[in-house]
């Protein structure tokens, strides 16, 4: 069996404890880790060598469950998908941006969770059938309109990179407006103008600027860049057909 | 919150900005032309009081000209604020009447020709 | 245990700094000063063609200026640069699926970028500069 290459890892993370500090500051740390790990192994050594107070969220290690979401040098990145290979010197790790901090690298996703279930995040059904007629059909087709927004893992990393949500936290935000654009886009659903009531006022999409960062830094590909821009355009149309088109009702 | 009357200045920054995108760059080597003294033959006078008088050439000149001040007032104001100038306000009222009198004025100055 | 969250603050006049990708953004909402002023200068050019040849000659004499030829290279940048990244951004905001598959976005944007070849082309063509 080869042997796996070791190397030096040194990490800047940025410490917080809410019992003691007033502020954050960092911290250096030294470990060796395999070459070809990620920077989540590193903090999982660092934590039990060499220092078990780090604080941090993770879980699946495989870039499915959106836990370990962090700013590493300064961009949004899951832990356990950023590869040690890529980086040189020290590796800068802090809390994802624009949360604020519980301890250490642990934000406070609170503000994330209220925005989910604001939009409405479930089926709100065109019809409504009773057990007894049997399932929601539907082709591959319709199934291909949403699925790519229904990918999302929900790990805020659109969140840290949307500079408008750091400049006005109120907005929405790329994720929670995207699950929204998931539904609309259901053959099964009918909640659109329920919605909109949310969507389309002024901290749902119309906080937007398309800077696009969310959908670069996404590690589930979902786009939400592109639900976002799409739900502009609707959101215009309907504008038009309430306001100008006599009779128009949306 | 209620709904945002966002599309009133958005509908048409997207139109202005797709104008732009199609139409400004190739006006700007023509006006570029004549600043390195190659007026092309279609800024002559005649040919231009010729296009600006026809009907069509009106409606185009305005759309273009119209829809291109929105756009880049619309974008400058949101710039305004990336900038972190928070009277939103104010550089959306300055910004848009700056826009509109551009276009009353264009439309003016066509409908003497 | 209480929480006691710290607040990081978002600096409003310097976050474009942080990354890359930030400035790219501000460069493309930038083109919007010179795509601007290029429109008044053409506002202005409408003023002096509806009074007559004597001004509309003086105004294409007065764009032989050195300060007018380094603003239309500026002004020339931006609106490439705005219609490159406004192109590119179409792909986006105009999904086209045919079945169970989307047109590739940069099939989408091609397309575009081949109108705006063929527009250019002929205006160009129209104004008699071959």
């Amino acid at each position: 069996m080869t042997q796996l290459k070791e190397r030096l890892v040194q990490l800047e993370v940025l410490r917080y404890n809410p019992d003691t500090d007033t502020e954050a500051h960092f911290q250096r740390y030294e470990v060796t880790c395999y070459e070809e790990g990620v920077v989540l192994d590193a903090l999982n050594k660092i934590k039990e060598t060499i220092d078990p107070t780090l604080n941090y969220r993770w879980s699946c290690h495989m870039a499915v469950c959106g836990s370990c979401g962090m700013m590493i040098n300064g961009e949004p990145k899951l832990s356990c998908h950023t590869f040690l290979r890529d980086y040189e010197g020290v590796i800068r790790v802090e809390p994802l941006a624009h949360f604020p901090i519980e301890r250490d690298l642990v934000t406070a996703p609170d503000d994330f969770m209220e925005k989910l279930k604001r939009v409405k995040p479930y089926i709100i059904p065109k019809e409504k059938k009773p057990i007894s007629e049997g399932e929601y059909k539907q082709t591959p087709a319709q199934l291909m309109k949403f699925r790519q927004y229904s990918m999302c893992i929900n790990c805020m990393l659109c969140y840290a990179a949307c500079p408008q949500y750091g400049l006005t936290p109120s907005f929405i935000g790329p994720a929670a407006l995207t699950l929204a654009h998931r539904y609309n886009q259901d053959s099964r659903d009918g909640g659109r103008l329920a919605r909109q009531e949310v969507v389309a006022t002024h901290e749902g999409v119309w906080e937007c600027t398309f800077v696009g960062a969310c959908s670069e830094v996404c590690p589930a590909h979902v786009d939400p860049a592109s639900a976002l821009q799409q739900m502009k355009i609707t959101s215009s149309i309907d504008w038009i057909v309430e306001h100008l088109i006599p009779g128009g009702k949306s | 919150m209620a709904k945002s009357h966002k599309p009133v200045v958005w509908f048409p920054f997207a139109a202005g900005g797709t104008v732009i995108a199609f139409f400004i760059p190739v006006i700007v080597v023509l006006t570029f032309m004549a600043a390195l003294g190659h007026v092309p033959a279609g800024l002559s006078y005649e040919r231009m009081h010729a296009f600006a008088g026809s009907g069509l050439g009106k409606l185009v000149i305005f759309g273009v000209v119209a829809l291109s001040l929105w756009s880049s007032a619309h974008r400058l104001r949101c710039t305004c604020y990336d900038f972190g100038l928070r009277a939103d306000t104010l550089a959306a009222t300055v910004l848009y009447i700056g826009a509109i009198a551009g276009s009353l004025l264009s439309a003016m100055y066509l409908l003497k020709i | 245990m209480s929480r006691r969250p710290l607040v990081r603050e978002c600096p409003p006049t310097t976050w474009y700094f942080r990354q890359p990708r930030y400035l790219r953004y501000m460069s493309r909402e930038i083109t919007s000063i010179f795509v601007g002023a290029y429109c008044v200068l053409l506002v202005v050019g409408l003023q002096r063609l509806s009074s007559g040849p004597a001004a509309w000659e003086a105004f294409l004499q007065g764009l032989r200026s050195a300060d007018s030829i380094v603003f239309h290279l500026l002004a020339l940048a931006a609106a490439v640069y705005h219609a490159a990244t406004w192109f590119n951004a179409t792909q986006k905001a105009m999904p086209v699926q045919i079945g169970e598959d989307f047109v590739p976005g940069n099939v989408i944007s091609g397309a575009h970028y081949v109108a705006w070849a063929v527009l250019s082309v002929v205006i160009l063509y129209l104004a008699g500069v071959f």
